[in-house]
């Protein structure tokens, strides 16, 4: 297999890469440009803790190659705060307890903004759907969907 | 207990902030420079003789560093709590987890490959993969050298005459419940770093439960590997889940060791979830047979339970469950007489471990289940009998545990008016109550001769403190209840206590984050060092104030007398004056506590605990006969809690421990066929996501334990300890068909309605 050469837009930041073309972005991000912060839990789609959003949607990066990207915005885990300024995410997660060992807490997480970016008030319901590819062991997803349900309401505010 | 500054507050936890921004390092985001990468090779067959092992290939490999077989260690170095299991095996494998190879190589992809090129050939043996099977007479031994598939741990407990009870009994009921296999499912998988210096010390990354004891395995493991009088040093990175999967040391661990001493790099194995699934240790099934009585005015006369377990190929934790079991049956309800024996058996299935609630939850299942039977045989509501023969404060068990607070029947109590019970039981319409309770050990549980945590505090010259606790957080939150602890006592600030818990090498001693001990055991140590290292303070202080020591006091950060406001210095002031000072010193104390609870004596009695944790989860259910679903409309979880320390962490537990259990009750199963496990992987292990969630109330009873620090009991395990028996129990209220094995299933309750239809045709 020959490498290729890609470029890719991360949390703002323009990265060359150089890499082979079967790997996907979760080992890009975890191994070539230690973005840790993005976690492989179960590599074949099925828990969303690996989730990073493209163009603000959320996608599984254990499932993508990172050549399939190329031209898109990415964001992690790491760009979601504004410099020291946390995301409202974020900082309602930390607020309600959402997070026990906190492995599922960033897919979780850029899953839930993305649902508020684009229906700044979702009923419970329907951040139970949104949230429901993202798997947690410890929290039973009271205190996360508390999270997100305190945020739904500052939007129709 | 009034003018508590910072216990019982709703305290986000203090490790979140990394969480949440992806900076928290688990052992997965670990790297070393110079790290090579391990895999290991396990065996083709559940019972098979290894006939032929050739790694020539795999050596040959380019970027493959090391391989290790069973050669590279002695032929007698077992691990385990019974020492039954080799870490690399040879001769004969007993399970489809059997380690036989393992490979180090320059990255994780070529070790996968190099484990592609080895040759094994394997003589296929007839297995046996059913606890009864494996007990039957002549049936083929899994360990020859054992004698008998039958383990030498002889689980009983005696206490009365349960044959004259039986006589004197109005009312008794017999019968048989079983449940599954069933997984932890930690999102963080399992994993290690090894890594030797050049003197052959052992620094070990690691996300273990039991830093202490795991310390103790691998220096034992160093010494049969010609290594004596090393050094180790395990260091922990943030864990991803526990749930008592990480109890133990397990034979990837060693493998590690042995892939770093022979490369001289440090090697790192990290779980696939496949590997997660089916080379971990999971909760045991079982099969409990039960029978218990009472009188006519339905007092509780006896209970008597015979158990099998299912132990795997090799004994882990899993194997001393049943200690934890007794607690259930001789102490949940104050019953005189009792015999219990459960009898462990070796099969070529995955080996078991402790998962959260330590036996308790398989227990409850049969006890809870069958009370409801008693109560409909005796014609008592469910929920008088349970308020009839609960415990209370006071009582000495049978098993002679002691009773301190117990706040049973505020749990009862909360439930049945939370879910309306008197309204809604046995109205029909398909939609059911039922209730189940629990006990736990709250105050600690000695299993081991010690049941201690140490903790060290140390101040610095600007009246911050840092607290190096024995204790482990695998995301319960410990660290942010001991920060929470030790500010309160010390009359500073959270933000002003950092807290170390993660490195052999600074932190005490401990013996690990099992039975709900962490809050209590490490809290209580935590309290002791903190009030020692107060008094030091107030001495410094005493000096430089001119004042009596007992007359000075601590708040915000500030050294005052309670005589005069006006006589008051900073607690950094007074000890950087400390440190400037000719002939000077630090401040630094020490705190060992171990609870005075007790070992079991041979009769398997004694007070385990300092004191026990209580509670009642209540469910309202709608069942739809056509489809077989379950619906829970309305879940109740109280739990007595001595004292919440923190509300907002507290209730974190309960809602996980439910959710696992409401997993338990109707859906999670581990499917092995033949010594297989068909459904290793997360779309087919069905675990709860978000939309499975009921509504579920956490009820918090404070009972104030008077030894408790600042009264509170654990809580880690019992939020799932209740639920399935509480989920069955309604389901039969609503649709009349009780099912006795877990989990239930659509699938099982149709074929009940259709059975019972039948049998009233």
């Amino acid at each position: 297999m020959k490498k290729i050469m890609l470029t890719l837009k991360i949390n703002g930041d323009k990265y060359e890469i150089i890499t082979y073309p079967n790997r996907t972005l979760l080992e890009i991000l975890r191994d070539d440009l230690l973005l840790t912060g993005t976690k492989e839990s179960c590599g074949e789609g099925a828990c969303g803790a690996c989730t990073v959003l493209l163009d603000g949607l959320p996608v599984r990066s254990c499932l993508l190659l990172a050549t399939e990207v190329k031209n898109k915005e990415i964001t992690t885990i790491e760009g979601l705060a504004k410099g020291e300024k946390l995301d409202p995410v974020q900082e309602s997660f930390i607020e309600h307890h959402a997070i026990q060992c906190g492995f599922c807490s960033p897919g979780m997480i850029l899953t839930a903004h993305s649902l508020l970016n684009h229906n700044p008030a979702p009923t419970e319901e329907e951040i139970r759907f949104a949230i429901s590819g993202n798997v947690c062991r410890c929290t039973g997803y009271a205190k996360i969907v508390e999270a997100v349900k305190a945020l739904s309401k500052r939007g129709r505010e | 207990m009034d003018g508590l500054q910072i216990i019982g507050k709703r305290i986000p936890k203090r490790d979140a902030p990394q969480k949440v921004t992806g900076s928290a390092v688990y052992i997965q985001d670990l790297k070393i420079p110079g790290m090579l990468y391990g895999k290991i090779l396990y065996s083709k067959y559940p019972h098979a003789r290894i006939l032929k092992l050739d790694t020539s290939k795999a050596e040959k490999l380019p970027g493959v560093r090391a391989v290790v077989t069973a050669t590279d260690i002695p032929a007698t170095f077992r691990i385990g709590v019974m020492k039954d299991n080799p870490p690399l095996k040879t001769g004969k494998v007993l399970s489809t987890r059997d380690e036989i190879v393992a490979i180090a190589a320059t990255t994780p992809e070529i070790a996968e490959e190099a484990l592609s090129l080895i040759d094994v050939e394997y003589e296929e043996l007839p297995g046996i993969f059913d606890p009864l099977e494996a007990m039957k007479e002549g049936a083929p031994l899994i360990h020859e050298e054992m004698k008998s598939n039958v383990l030498k741990m002889p689980w009983k407990l005696v206490c009365g005459d349960v044959e004259a009870a039986k006589k004197e009994s109005a009312f008794i009921v017999e019968d048989t419940f079983s449940t599954p296999w069933v997984t932890h499912c930690c999102l963080g998988t399992s994993g290690c770093i090894a890594q030797f210096d050049t003197n052959n010390n052992l620094t070990m990354y690691s996300n273990t439960q039991i830093p202490s004891l795991a310390q103790n395995d691998y220096i034992d493991a160093l010494a049969a590997f010609g290594l004596k009088n090393k050094r180790v040093r395990i260091v922990q990175s943030v864990i991803g889940g526990g749930f008592g999967s990480k109890l133990d040391t397990y034979a990837y661990e060693y493998i590690a060791i042995l892939l770093a001493r022979k490369t001289r790099k440090p090697v790192k194995i990290i779980f696939s979830r496949e590997e997660e699934f089916f080379a971990t240790s999971p909760r045991q099934c079982t099969i409990t047979k039960i029978s218990h009585g009472c009188d006519k005015e339905g007092k509780l006369t006896f209970r008597e339970i015979d158990m099998i377990l299912d132990n795997g190929a090799y004994t882990s934790w899993g194997a001393t469950t049943p200690s934890v079991m007794m607690m259930p049956i001789s102490s949940l309800y104050k019953v005189p007489n009792i015999k219990y024996v459960a009898k462990c058996v070796y099969t070529n299935n995955t080996y078991s471990q402790a998962m959260r609630g330590y036996g308790n939850p398989q227990a409850t299942f049969a006890i809870e289940s069958s009370l409801d039977q008693l109560a409909e045989k005796a014609g008592i509501d469910p929920y008088e009998l349970r308020l009839k023969n609960a415990n209370e404060p006071g009582e000495i068990t049978p098993q002679h545990f002691k009773i301190t607070s117990c706040g049973m029947k505020e749990c009862i109590d909360e439930v049945v008016k939370r879910l309306n019970w008197k309204e809604k039981k046995g109205k029909g319409g398909n939609r059911g109550v039922g209730m189940a309770s629990l006990i736990h050990v709250g105050g600690g549980a000695r299993v081991y001769k010690s049941d201690g945590c140490g903790t060290i505090i140390k101040m610095d010259d600007f009246g911050k403190v840092d607290v190096f606790t024995g204790s482990t957080d695998i995301g319960q939150g410990s660290e942010t209840i001991i920060a929470q602890i030790v500010a309160e006592v010390l009359g500073i600030s959270i933000d002003d206590v950092n807290v170390v818990n993660n490195d052999t090498d600074v932190c005490p001693w401990d013996v690990g984050a099992h039975a709900s001990r962490t809050t209590f055991v490490a809290g209580n140590s935590a309290l002791g060092a903190a009030k020692k290292i107060k008094a030091q303070i107030l001495e410094v202080a005493a000096k430089l104030l001119e004042e009596d020591p007992a007359s000075l006091d601590i708040k915000n950060g500030v050294v005052f007398s309670t005589k005069n406001n006006e006589k008051n210095t900073p607690l950094g002031k007074a000890l950087r004056k400390l440190h400037y000072t000719a002939g000077g010193k630090m401040l630094m104390a020490e705190y060992f506590y171990d609870p005075a609870n007790e070992n079991f004596d041979k009769e398997f009695k004694g007070n385990l605990s300092v004191s026990y944790a209580y509670g009642a989860h209540g469910v309202e259910v709608e069942v739809d006969k056509e489809t077989g679903q379950v619906k829970i409309l309305n879940y109740i979880a109280a739990h007595d809690v001595g004292k919440a320390i923190n509300p907002l962490l507290l209730e974190g537990q309960i809602y996980g421990g439910g959710l696992q259990g409401i997993g338990y009750a109707l859906g999670e199963k581990m499917i092995y066929e033949k010594g297989r496990l068909m459904n290793g992987n997360f779309l087919d292990y069905k675990m709860p996501t978000a939309k499975d969630v009921p509504p579920v109330q956490a009820v918090i009873i404070e009972s104030d334990e008077q030894d408790g620090p600042f009264g509170a009991k654990g809580i880690g395990e019992p939020g799932l300890v209740p639920t399935a028996p509480a989920i069955a129990n309604a389901i039969y209220d609503a649709v009349g068909v009780r099912i006795k094995d877990l989990p239930i299933t659509p699938e099982k309750i149709l074929k009940a309605l259709k059975e019972k239809e039948g049998s009233t045709k």
